[in-house]
């Protein structure tokens, strides 16, 4: 005779990754750094927004990239010119990246350079409007990008990425007087899923809203005595 | 294809509770729950599913996908709405934004169907 039973799991399909996310973040707790996810699908100008990031902030934070790449080192050449730790992390045929490769990527940097020296780590995913947004990798904050020749329907069809985005940035802004769009019509969009989400209209091109997207991006860093107040006191030992 | 990824961790979960068990059953079944509002096609993981687990001890196993529907509920109006999935997320009746997500998040391995073969039924297959 042959019986039949059942076992319950009850576990979450991306447990692993999860776990792997929440290590991640605790190194980066550790090492008082903020991390950023940012994202968007190919071409909507990732790279370029950090050429502009880093050129204007390098002086004034510590910052390290981790850059994913199907294939190529083209976006960390691009960026090592800034004279920032750039760690390339070649993805292969994987369209995002996971938490054990900015484990990685992590490991990496603490074997070339001193992690506790760096205020902000700055990951550039995937070009992918799909499955970045499902693989947390320890982030604090998700960026999302969105060029205005993607169009407006693009958060209603990719909603998870834009559902999950705490900063969403419209690149590209400085086409809109060429191209027929509605830029309020992607603002809509996006905060019928997403109400909370800061905006930041930008163009890498004009300069436009860069200095908006740099104020957020130092918002998000913890204070210097905030970070203090959290490490152990070493000064009664 | 993520989904490859997600059924190389599905396999790993279940091979993992298989181990443990002192009888190593024959897994019939493993039933999962996937939300709507995912980035996973049910269709592309059966499809991975089935490549994957080709000459496993998961080979005759069959991979159970249901799918829970994307649910919100509306503050204002105080009730539960299915959103339209790539139209309209906001509540068709006051608009307001999609906030409160009760259902369609849903990634998980719920549980496993499996057989255990007394020596008396392995006989009579002879």
């Amino acid at each position: 005779m042959h019986q039949t039973f059942d076992a319950a799991l009850e576990i979450n399909l991306l447990h692993a990754n999860q776990e792997g996310a929440d290590h991640n973040r605790a190194h980066f707790d550790a090492w008082g750094i903020t991390c950023l996810n940012i994202m968007s699908s190919p071409g909507a100008g990732k790279t370029v927004l950090l050429e502009k990031t880093l050129a204007a902030l390098n002086q004034t934070l510590k910052i390290a990239v981790i850059e994913g790449d199907m294939t190529t080192e083209l976006d960390a050449d691009r960026l090592r010119q800034y004279r920032v730790p750039v760690i390339a992390i070649n993805t292969g045929r994987s369209c995002h990246l996971d938490s054990k490769m900015v484990a990685g990527g992590l490991h990496q940097l603490a074997h070339q350079y001193t992690p506790s020296d760096f205020n902000l780590v700055l990951v550039e995913n995937v070009g992918n409007l799909v499955c970045p947004a499902e693989f947390e990798i320890g982030e604090h904050a998700k960026v999302a990008l969105l060029s205005i020749t993607e169009g407006e329907d693009k958060p209603l069809k990719y909603p998870v990425m834009f559902q999950a985005a705490d900063c969403l940035l419209i690149t590209k802004i400085d086409l809109a007087p060429h191209l027929e769009i509605d830029v309020n019509r992607i603002i809509a969009n996006v905060r019928q899923m997403n109400p909370g989400v800061t905006i930041i209209p930008v163009s890498a091109k004009t300069g436009e809203g860069l200095t908006v997207w740099f104020d957020w991006l130092q918002s998000q860093i913890p204070s210097a005595e905030k970070i203090a107040s959290k490490l152990p006191d070493l000064t009664s030992a | 294809m993520h989904e490859t990824d997600m059924t190389k961790a599905l396999i790993l979960t279940v091979r993992n509770w298989w181990e443990a068990q002192p009888e190593r059953p024959q897994i019939s079944q493993v039933h999962l729950t996937v939300g709507q509002f995912t980035c996973v096609e049910p269709v592309s993981l059966q499809f991975a599913f089935e490549v994957q687990t080709r000459n496993t001890f998961l080979e005759t196993a069959k991979l159970v996908i249901q799918e829970t529907p994307l649910i919100a509920f509306c503050h204002h109006c105080q009730q539960e709405y299915r959103p339209e999935i790539g139209v309209q997320y906001a509540c068709p009746d006051c608009r307001s934004p999609m906030e409160d997500i009760r259902s369609g998040r849903e990634l998980k391995i719920n549980r496993i169907e499996y057989c255990s073969d007394s020596a008396e039924s392995y006989a009579s297959n002879l």
